[in-house]
């Protein structure tokens, strides 16, 4: 048994192991309050079309933590990349050729976002939470100058589909969370930026003195978390069959708290994708389950900042 | 004479608050040369009133900012305070004593409570008071169905106003509730940051909390100070609101924490703790306040306000980094 739990290295993580335990609470208690209601296919699936987009900011926040720092232009970026995407695709909604050169201007939108703020936060040497915050105030700006405060919507069934379409029951929006959420673990546990990335959050100076390229991998980070954002784009955009200013401003906090609940260290240097999947699963599950239980959705805000708190203290209390 | 100076100018040219005095004046001279209305006292008179909150929880978030600690929750707290505040006094009556008291004692409450979390819980302060604003928010709108106050009585929906004149314009002007606050709130801060021990203390926590706690200094006591103050701040800003609205709505303050944070940062003020001055910050508010105003008098959209205003953010701050990258490189 050891072996096996060796193996898939749960028990070693405390946060994962609390968050398990809060999770089979959470779990009993729907079974309870709700029966079968809570565990039902459509219930089921209906949490598990709504968890990626939240679960894609918090991924996008969490690599970002992971160095020690935060990116709060995620919201501003992914309605950035949607409206650029949008106008695009508008243009000639059936052509498949407008659609890729859309999904092209999207990445490249995110890409320069990420580079921008890379470059402040690396070479110019401005705080995280600072640079982004500026960047977040600039881009919100850009996106309700460049569209008017206006909607764009009509877009093609390719598109609508890769936000609420299924493939064999599974939710494509899942589907597209997983194999990203994958590709993230692989980079950073399996990659030499992966460790640099854990190195510079736990400690940025000896990190550099050890001869690794710290600018240019905190350039990388921003970029990825910005790709990210683009992802979250396609759904957003998908889900709401529109793109406007100001879609999803709610987001933002919600992605650091599920980061932090999901095991991120904010000073950086620890934490892991798993946690992370395990803490939306958990908060998922609580709004689904209150939102059944017609629990209104701001005691939910205030219970899910309230979990953190709890689970902070937990941790506190351990060590 | 000559080598003094040179010396006095030479450092005058190291500060942050110098450049962005001299960016607000060539602000100001451009609008005034480009617009008839800006140097007008209605102008300026409306510019305050409006920034008048702006600066007051600026104030609060600065002490906290200096002290080495963040609070994104002071929105909440304000609107909390706020309604309650607006509860009482519809319900009660009372004078503007009893409106700034509640709503600066609701303030302190919470702000004691993220100043108990930040220290027993170290995780970074960002990372609570976002918890806590959620928790704050949630709770406010559930509770209060997120309804609307109004219908105060009439001293309240007057106000105070001292040094009444008629200008040449025909209007009539003088310091209201909003100016007077917001002049007590700034003349309070800066004494009490620069001529208190407790100032000093909280600077030497802000540079270095380890020697700080080393030589004697009470840690979690200026915690506490530092976050009730912003607690303080919030009620006493929220009260202002009100007033300037005559309305209470709970999420009217929603996203406020940001746009405080970048008034502040603009003014130079560190995010490691210890360096900043509160001319910096009144001065980043000023910046702000005028190009809002300015971009509106020369009927610019105001979609641009925020482009602009998020471009200077990120100059601003630019500069800043560049310069300490270059003092660090100097002293080294």
């Amino acid at each position: 048994m050891p072996a096996f739990m060796n193996l898939i290295q749960l028990p070693t993580d405390r946060n994962i192991r609390y968050l398990l335990v809060i999770l089979a609470a959470i779990m009993a208690l729907m079974a309870i309050s709700l029966g079968g209601t809570f565990f039902s296919l459509s219930n089921l699936q209906s949490m598990s079309s709504q968890l990626p987009l939240l679960g894609i900011f918090a991924l996008a926040m969490a690599v970002c933590m992971l160095t020690g720092g935060i990116n709060l232009s995620i919201i501003a970026t992914t309605n950035a990349c949607s409206l650029v995407m949008a106008s695009i695709i508008t243009q000639s909604p059936d052509s498949g050729l407008m659609l890729m050169a859309a999904l092209a201007a999207g990445l490249a939108t995110a890409v320069v976002v990420g580079l921008a703020n890379g470059f402040l936060i690396a070479y110019i040497g401005v705080s995280p939470i600072l640079a982004t915050l500026g960047m977040m105030t600039f881009i919100n700006g850009l996106n309700v100058l460049l569209s008017g405060g206006s909607v764009i919507s009509g877009f093609p069934d390719v598109l609508l589909f890769l936000g609420n379409g299924d493939i064999l029951g599974i939710p494509t929006p899942l589907i597209f969370f997983g194999t990203f959420a994958f590709g993230l673990w692989v980079i950073l546990e399996h990659t030499a930026l992966g460790r640099a990335i854990y190195l510079i959050g736990s400690n940025e100076k000896a990190s550099r003195f050890s001869g690794i390229n710290t600018q240019k991998s905190l350039v990388y980070v921003y970029m990825i978390s910005s790709i990210l954002c683009w992802l979250a784009a396609i759904i957003m955009m998908a889900k709401f069959n529109s793109a406007k200013a100001g879609y999803g401003e709610s987001y933002l906090l919600v992605a650091i708290l599920a980061s932090v609940l999901g095991g991120i260290n904010p000073d950086g240097g620890f934490g892991r994708i798993i946690g992370i999947f395990l803490a939306l699963v958990v908060l998922q599950a609580l709004e689904s389950g209150l939102n059944l239980l017609g629990v209104s959705s701001y005691l939910t805000m205030a219970l899910w900042g309230g979990i953190l708190i709890v689970f902070i203290g937990l941790q506190q209390y351990k060590s | 004479m000559l080598e003094l100076s040179k010396g006095s100018i030479s450092s005058l040219l190291k500060h942050h608050e110098f450049y962005l005095a001299l960016l607000i004046t060539l602000l100001v001279l451009g609008l005034s040369i480009g617009t008839e209305d800006f140097m007008t006292l209605g102008n300026i008179f409306d510019m305050t009133v409006s920034s008048a909150i702006l600066g007051i929880m600026a104030c609060g978030l600065f002490v906290v900012l200096i002290a080495g600690g963040i609070d994104i929750s002071f929105p909440a707290t304000a609107a909390i305070g706020q309604y309650l505040m607006a509860s009482f006094v519809l319900a009660n009556g009372g004078n503007f004593a009893i409106a700034f008291g509640i709503a600066a004692l609701v303030g302190i409450t919470l702000g004691l409570v993220n100043a108990i979390l930040v220290y027993k819980l170290k995780v970074p302060a960002i990372i609570i008071t976002i918890a806590m604003l959620n928790v704050y928010f949630g709770l406010l709108i559930y509770f209060s169905n997120g309804e609307w106050l109004y219908g105060f009585p009439d001293w309240f929906m007057d106000g105070v106003e001292v040094f009444r004149f008629t200008a040449t314009d025909g209007y009539d002007y003088g310091l209201n509730l909003p100016m007077i606050t917001l002049l007590v709130v700034v003349v309070f801060t800066s004494l009490l940051m620069n001529k208190t021990r407790l100032g000093r203390q909280i600077y030497a926590m802000g540079g270095n909390a380890d020697a700080a706690h080393r030589i004697g200094m009470n840690p979690f006591g200026l915690n506490l100070f530092v976050y009730g103050y912003m607690g303080a701040m919030a009620g006493i800003a929220a009260v202002v609101q009100t007033q300037i609205t005559q309305s209470v709505a709970p999420n009217s303050l929603m996203g406020f924490e940001l746009t405080v944070l970048a008034a502040v940062v603009l003014g130079g003020t560190s995010m490691s703790g210890g360096k900043g001055t509160l001319l910096g910050v009144m001065l980043g508010v000023a910046l702000l306040a005028v190009l809002k105003n300015g971009l509106t008098l020369m009927g610019v959209p105001s979609y641009w306000h925020t482009v602009l205003t998020g471009l200077i953010i990120l100059i601003s701050i630019s500069m800043t980094a560049l310069n300490e990258k270059q003092q660090a490189k100097q002293e080294a």
